[in-house]
């Protein structure tokens, strides 16, 4: 369980990490004006839909898609390949880890986007000025002037989404498939976390031993999200006291 | 200038150019890249949002609002449901906004650097974004194994639970930006402290406040997992808080989950409400704080 719980997170991290990055590059450097504001409504109501919604979605409309568009060519494809066969084995249904990781992405993108957004933004012009004014395109502008200069923000961003990617409890549930057993690494496979077992046993959980390791469960899930949150905060608080300290 | 210097000079040149080129290159290439990180953002929204339309219209009948949840196959509605969710929703706000309020202010006014209120503010970024599976475990022991039943009650509970730190925040930061010349004319004119809060900074922070509350609002009427193993939920009417109570996430939870076609199809209409409601009152709370400023 711990290991789907990883797993799915992992998976999620690297889709919205670059995909977010993307999101706040575009927002704070190439989108006109004009379109600031209704784009990042848009991408912060992402965040608003409710995680009930993504399950239903996910489990409905998303994973039958996955599963004949992604899924079966990608085995076809890696069947026999070392290592990587070994990945994509298992009946490509649509429920799994893959599909939780990727609904994953999508709920936590917003979070990502918005701090680094809002990072981005506290570059301060002069500098940004100076590294265009030598002749830097924008991508080196982002690259070497902005992103050393946010770097614990935008930590700490990624670490606010890998939070948010560890507790999500109905999306995950809806789409992960709920398997205790561990027996291959592919992320086709049914799994699961350590939320979504909660939500799936707890309320029919006898008393005595099964609901006991259930709150265990809860006390190990909380205890990673509450490492993962104090991280990110104090990455963001040093973000803000750095910036305080240079204007 | 003789020949060799110059094509040396040309041979620099080039080098030049080319690298110019492949900066460009690369730019142009993140660049188109940074766009369609931006597309592939949007469309998931507007495919989520489309399928729920499409989906959850035709689901939304008047039976559908009017009806009890049926038995598998059976036609009903969600009525109990959404009454479920309206009176948690609601008691829960009505609980925790004067609490998170309070606390905003405390944090805001009273004592912005103590020790107390840094702790306060740490703890409540954590609580903020805690897992709401947790919080459910949290009341379960708490209420829910003490008084042996599931009961709409604990489902309060842990809604509140989650309002708290939300209005908690809001609050703090939108009494922040009121200026602090507002306050000290105040206290100038020899008001008390009370009355400066109560008059001059919660009042010029309404907006702001009010918008938080909205947020928080809209953040418990999607909630499931506190609800699943406190509420729990149940087939029929009820609108006693110390009984079992259905709501809507658990309720569209179980059906989407079911192989029957009338209840995924009610789990859709359900998803519907859910949706429309939440993006409201976002929508409604953007509004509100961009008229203020």
């Amino acid at each position: 369980m711990i290991y789907g719980t990883l797993a799915t997170s992992l998976i999620a991290l690297l889709i919205a990490v670059p995909v977010s990055f993307g999101i706040a590059l575009f927002l704070t450097e190439l989108s006109p004006a004009w379109l600031k504001r209704p784009l990042g409504t848009a991408i912060e109501l992402l965040a608003a839909i409710p995680s009930i919604v993504y399950g239903m979605w996910g489990l409905l409309v998303f994973g039958p898609i996955l599963a004949t568009w992604v899924q079966s060519p990608l085995q076809k494809l890696l069947t026999g390949v070392p290592y990587l066969g070994a990945l994509v084995s298992g009946p490509p249904v649509g429920i799994g880890i893959l599909s939780a990781g990727i609904i994953l992405a999508i709920m936590i993108i917003p979070f990502i986007a918005s701090v680094m957004r809002d990072v981005f933004e506290v570059t301060p012009a002069l500098l940004k000025e100076s590294a265009y004014g030598l002749g830097s395109t924008t991508w080196e502008v982002v690259t070497q002037v902005v992103l050393p200069y946010t770097k614990a923000g935008v930590l700490g961003g990624i670490m606010l989404g890998l939070g948010r990617a560890l507790g999500e409890t109905m999306a995950v549930t809806f789409v992960i498939g709920n398997m205790n057993q561990l027996n291959s690494l592919s992320v086709f496979e049914a799994a699961n976390s350590i939320a979504s077992a909660l939500a799936n046993e707890f309320a029919e959980a006898g008393e005595g031993l099964h609901q006991a390791s259930l709150i265990y469960l809860g006390l190990v899930l909380f205890f990673i999200t509450f490492v993962v949150l104090s991280l990110s905060k104090i990455l963001l608080a040093r973000m803000q006291r750095s910036e305080g300290a240079k204007s | 200038m003789n020949d060799h210097t110059r094509s040396q000079m040309a041979a620099f040149d080039d080098a030049r150019l080319a690298k110019f080129q492949s900066r460009r290159r690369v730019n142009q290439l993140a660049l188109f890249m940074a766009m369609s990180a931006m597309a592939f953002g949007l469309v998931w929204l507007i495919w989520i949002l489309w399928e729920t339309l499409r989906l959850g219209l035709s689901g939304l009948t008047w039976v559908a609002l009017t009806e009890m949840t049926p038995a598998p196959n059976d036609p009903g509605g969600l009525a109990n449901a959404i009454y479920g969710s309206l009176l948690m929703v609601g008691c829960a706000t009505f609980i925790g906004t004067p609490i998170g309020v309070m606390a905003g202010v405390y944090l805001a006014e009273y004592s912005p650097k103590s020790l107390l209120s840094s702790v306060t503010r740490f703890v409540n970024d954590i609580l903020l974004s805690a897992p709401s599976i947790v919080i459910g475990l949290f009341v379960y022991t708490l209420v829910v194994a003490r008084f042996k039943s599931f009961s709409g009650w604990a489902g309060v509970v842990a809604l509140s639970l989650i309002v708290i730190p939300v209005v908690i925040r809001t609050t703090e930061n939108m009494l922040q930006l009121v200026p602090a010349g507002l306050r000290e004319a105040a206290y100038a004119l020899g008001t008390p402290k009370w009355k400066v809060i109560l008059g001059i900074t919660l009042r010029a922070a309404r907006a702001g406040v009010v918008t938080g509350i909205l947020l928080a609002v809209a953040r418990i009427s999607g909630e499931t997992a506190p609800l699943l193993f406190t509420a729990l939920s149940n087939q029929f009417w009820t609108s006693s808080l110390s009984e079992p109570m259905a709501s809507l996430p658990v309720t569209i939870f179980k059906f989407a989950m079911s192989p029957y076609q009338n209840w995924q199809e009610l789990a859709w209409a359900g998803v519907f409400l859910i949706t429309v409601a939440v993006l409201g009152l976002n929508i409604l709370a953007r509004v509100l704080t961009r008229r203020e400023h």
